[in-house]
């Protein structure tokens, strides 16, 4: 911004009120800095109790005991159990997504449109009425038609379709979180899409190439990095997901949750969190156990974030300027 | 060995026709990427259709007005849990708000700095965290010191997840803003801070509007932050230090209960969070996001995490 | 606005048939005309350059005789393009068959950027089956050779395309376009994002091309189309002014508007 003068003989004075406007907005920028700050010291002096208690192996336990005198607890089910049911999530979600955006990056205006409003419209709809369709309808179809036969067919001989298919386990879950990180992965897949020059897309068509021939040769080569940074930032959001999941995963605590078959229950770390909190004393080990887990995930979701952003940003700049040699 | 005419027609005898085959698998990847579509496309439509159709049997004045009444009893409404939205967002708006617009301000008008780089970077950043992280944060800041579940907790928490999503569009709104309207505010020798407010912003409007509203609309369905701060009452708002209701907490909680008048509430209360989120979406899209400058905004709003739901 | 002089290049050298003929061509966005009702005929073996002011149609035109219009949303083409007899836009007809035929060189070069010079050639020829790594190498080596390339390249096939200069990224792509066997090569401007030395390279390779194949190059550069056409149509906000061998139309063209254009009257 530069600053006019008017009068190049007077020397520069800005206005008091232009001064209180310019601190103003840069506390409010700072803000996020300290709020940031604040947020991760408050995790991790609150969390201490049981950092003291147990160092580092309470990533690596799988105890979650709250009964006093025999207190002994272990995040190490529930990052399994974020990990499973986000990855399930991805695996599902990202070809479903990326179709979308194959079919609404391609198709006229007047369809695509409409219907790219309502995939926005699914990023809507709160996580806590996702549960609640997801444990009052979905489940009870997806239990009979889905769960039963594949339990009753392979029970015995595939772990993964073992337990008692009753719904309220890690496959519903992620099956809702898939659903539920399409508009996200959709969204930028197709920003990364239309990224494509349009003269890459006439030299596939220039060689005889059907459309699909032209999406492999040039559209997916091109935005490969793109697409890769749109999933993880789906496994982003499904990581981060509490109250849809906390509904639907069967809270299981302790070993049982950790995800041994897709019938069987489990919980998450942001579930655990939302089932026992209000719940636990802060006089206990109960309370920092729990803090530590929010701290925990706070880690991995960033961690995965930040990958995420860095693909998406890298793939639109490096290819830009490589073409415009 | 240069290649005859003879050779070119053998290259061109080389030639599968296989034009029928790949054309047919043109076809098929057509119909698979259309049927991702309606995949994606049914489970809205059996939410709005099973929200609407359960829930409106549940609503009536009593179910609108009234306080919970015993627990499997069937009776009473949720009136307390409509009230305490409406509280909560209109606190959370009055915190976040502000912040988030003066944010902006300072990212777009004040931005070309080391640190406002890294204050939008963090500003990304922050937009990330778990919302259920967000809760617990204001439970430690202010539920712990002060003892006692609050609503300014829960307004707090809210406030959090609803200031960056305001930074950033009002960011990109005012970005949008030719930089000429600013030199014609200086040049007629106003200060800066009339500049912004009354040029700027007055151009910026529609956008920043649409980026408060759909955040709005975000914390509207926010349920995990609100556990651990206003945890959730069966009394209407009576002062801020005590626990509060809202709807995204009354459903959760209605469909912990194995009763079917629960689950109607359940439904009912549902509907009528759906009806207040549908139409602060809808009513954006219609008054402001029709032109194509805002179809970005929004496609940039999605991108950077206005609707993770927690 | 008069209509073209002649559609029909002067037959001097009867023997020769028409390996293109573009008849009654209108080509409308959003219905308005951008083509006028053009009818054009191709000699083998030849080079034909089309030229005029920016807007005239040329472009249009020429990205009609492969169906690339079929990509653009709200275009509309009427009348009929042949090769060899057939209808390029006769329903029964299947595009992508017959892209095979036309190949197509764009204004700035537009290689795939994730593959090898070597991949680049190969990608149509993988497209239509070409499985046989000894054909599929014989192939290259001869693209290369006919986009005068083959030498700055033989020895680092796997390079990826986009290391190589401007110049050579559009030589490959002829090179690209060439390998899957065409009979028309279609040029839009082909050097007016290159310096001039490489653009001497791509007219000499034009006129070596021109041995085996149809060319037809979009052109603003009146001095490139003396080079290296044997014929010249003039365009004009969609309409074909002057149809004729490119020395007659430059030193005595008919028509009044060729004669301005050409003494670089209007741009």
């Amino acid at each position: 911004m530069g600053k006019v003068r008017l009068n190049p003989e007077k020397p520069r004075r800005r206005p008091i009120s232009d001064k209180i406007f310019k601190i103003g907005a840069t506390v409010a920028g700072v803000y996020v800095l300290v709020m940031i700050a604040l947020l991760v010291f408050q995790l991790v002096s609150e969390s201490y109790p049981i950092w003291e208690e147990d160092g580092l192996s309470f990533i690596t336990k799988t105890d979650w005991n709250a009964v006093e005198g025999r207190e002994s607890f272990g995040v190490l089910p529930y990052i399994l159990g974020t990990l499973v049911t986000a990855s399930l999530a991805m695996l599902i979600g990202v070809p479903l997504s990326i179709g979308i955006a194959m079919f609404i990056s391609d198709a006229p205006p007047k369809i695509g449109g409409p219907l790219g409003f309502i995939v926005e419209l699914l990023a809507a709809v709160p996580s806590v009425i996702y549960g609640l369709w997801g444990l009052f309808v979905f489940r009870i179809y997806f239990k009979d038609w889905v769960e039963k036969p594949l339990h009753d067919l392979f029970g015995d001989s595939i772990f993964l379709f073992s337990g008692t298919p009753f719904g309220l386990d890690v496959i519903t879950a992620s099956v809702i979180l898939a659903i539920m990180i399409i508009p996200t992965v959709s969204a930028v897949s197709r920003e990364v899409m239309k990224a494509v020059p349009q003269q890459q897309k006439e030299a596939a068509y220039m060689l005889g190439a059907t459309k699909w021939e032209m999406f492999k040769l040039a559209v997916f080569p091109y935005s490969k990095t793109g697409l890769i940074g749109a999933s993880i930032l789906g496994l982003g959001r499904a990581v981060g997901e509490t109250m849809a999941v906390t509904m639907l995963i069967g809270n299981a605590t302790g070993i049982a949750a950790i995800p041994t078959s897709l019938f069987k229950p489990s919980q998450t770390m942001s579930s655990i969190i939302a089932n026992e909190f209000v719940e636990a004393s802060p006089a206990s080990l109960h309370l920092p156990a729990l803090i530590a887990v929010a701290l925990v995930l706070l880690l991995i979701a960033i961690a995965i974030n930040i990958v995420a952003h860095v693909l998406v940003t890298r793939m639109l700049k490096v290819k830009e300027g490589a073409i415009n040699n | 060995m240069t290649t005859t005419i003879e050779r070119r027609q053998e290259y061109r005898n080389l030639f599968k026709n296989n034009v029928e085959k790949r054309l047919m698998v043109d076809k098929t990847v057509r119909i698979i990427v259309f049927a991702c579509v309606i995949i994606a496309i049914i489970p809205l439509g059996s939410i709005l259709v099973e929200v609407f159709k359960n829930g409106i049997a549940a609503i009536s004045y009593e179910f609108l007005t009234e306080t919970p009444g015993a627990i499997g009893s069937g009776e009473g409404g949720i009136g307390p849990a409509i009230q305490g939205t409406l509280i909560i967002i209109g606190l959370s708006s009055l915190i976040g708000v502000p912040i988030g617009v003066m944010s902006g301000i300072y990212l777009s008008e004040y931005g070309d700095n080391k640190l406002a780089r890294s204050i939008r970077f963090f500003n990304d950043v922050f937009m990330e965290f778990p919302s259920i992280v967000l809760g617990i944060f204001a439970f430690l800041v202010i539920v712990l010191i002060l003892g006692h579940f609050s609503v300014w907790a829960g307004a707090f928490a809210l406030s959090l997840i609803m200031f960056p999503i305001v930074a950033r569009t009002t960011e990109e709104s005012l970005k949008m803003v030719p930089m000429t309207y600013r030199e014609a505010g200086t040049a007629l020798g106003l200060k800066k801070w009339v500049i912004t407010f009354r040029i700027v912003i007055s151009a910026a409007k529609n956008g920043m509007i649409t980026g408060i509203l759909l955040s709005v609309s975000r914390i509207g369905g926010e349920t995990a932050p609100l556990i651990m701060t206003i945890l959730g009452s069966s009394q209407f708002f009576s002062s801020m230090d005590v626990p509060m209701d809202a709807l995204p907490l009354r459903i959760w909680r209605l469909s912990l209960l194995p009763y079917d008048s629960a689950q109607l509430q359940g439904w009912g209360s549902a509907l009528v969070l759906i009806m207040i989120i549908l139409a602060i979406n809808l009513g954006v899209r219609y008054f402001f996001a029709n032109r194509s400058k805002k179809r970005g905004l929004l496609a940039q709003l999605i991108k950077k995490g206005m609707h993770t739901k927690n | 606005m008069e209509t073209q002089i002649s559609s029909d290049p002067p037959s001097t050298i009867d023997s020769e048939k028409y390996k293109m003929i573009a008849e009654n061509v209108t080509i409308s966005y959003d219905g308005i005309e951008a083509v006028k009702d053009i009818t054009m005929k191709f000699k083998e073996k030849s080079v034909t350059a089309l030229i005029g002011p920016s807007g005239c149609g040329k472009t249009t035109f020429l990205r009609c005789l492969n169906r690339m219009h079929d990509m653009t949303k709200n275009a509309k083409v009427d009348g009929k393009v042949m090769i060899d007899d057939i209808d390029l836009y006769d329903k029964s007809v299947d595009p992508i068959y017959h892209r095979r035929k036309v190949g197509m060189v764009f204004q700035k070069p537009n290689p795939f950027p994730t593959m090898s010079i070597y991949d680049n050639v190969t990608a149509g020829l993988k497209l239509n089956g070409v499985r046989d790594k000894k054909i599929l190498n014989e192939i290259v080596e001869d693209s290369l050779k006919m986009a005068y390339l083959w030498d700055e390249v033989k020895n680092d096939l796997k390079k990826s395309a986009i290391e190589l200069s401007g110049g050579q990224q559009q030589r490959l792509c002829i090179a690209r376009a060439l390998a899957i066997q065409p009979e028309v090569l279609l040029m839009d401007e082909p050097a007016s994002a290159l310096d001039p030395i490489a653009t001497q390279k791509i007219e000499e390779t034009i006129t070596e091309l021109k041995k085996e194949y149809t060319i037809i190059i979009v052109t603003h550069n009146m001095q490139q189309a003396v080079r290296v056409s044997d014929y010249t149509g003039f365009m004009y906000l969609g309409d074909l002014i002057e149809f004729r061998e490119t020395k007659k139309l430059f030193t005595d063209p008919k028509n009044d508007l060729t004669a301005k254009y050409v003494q670089g009257q209007f741009g």
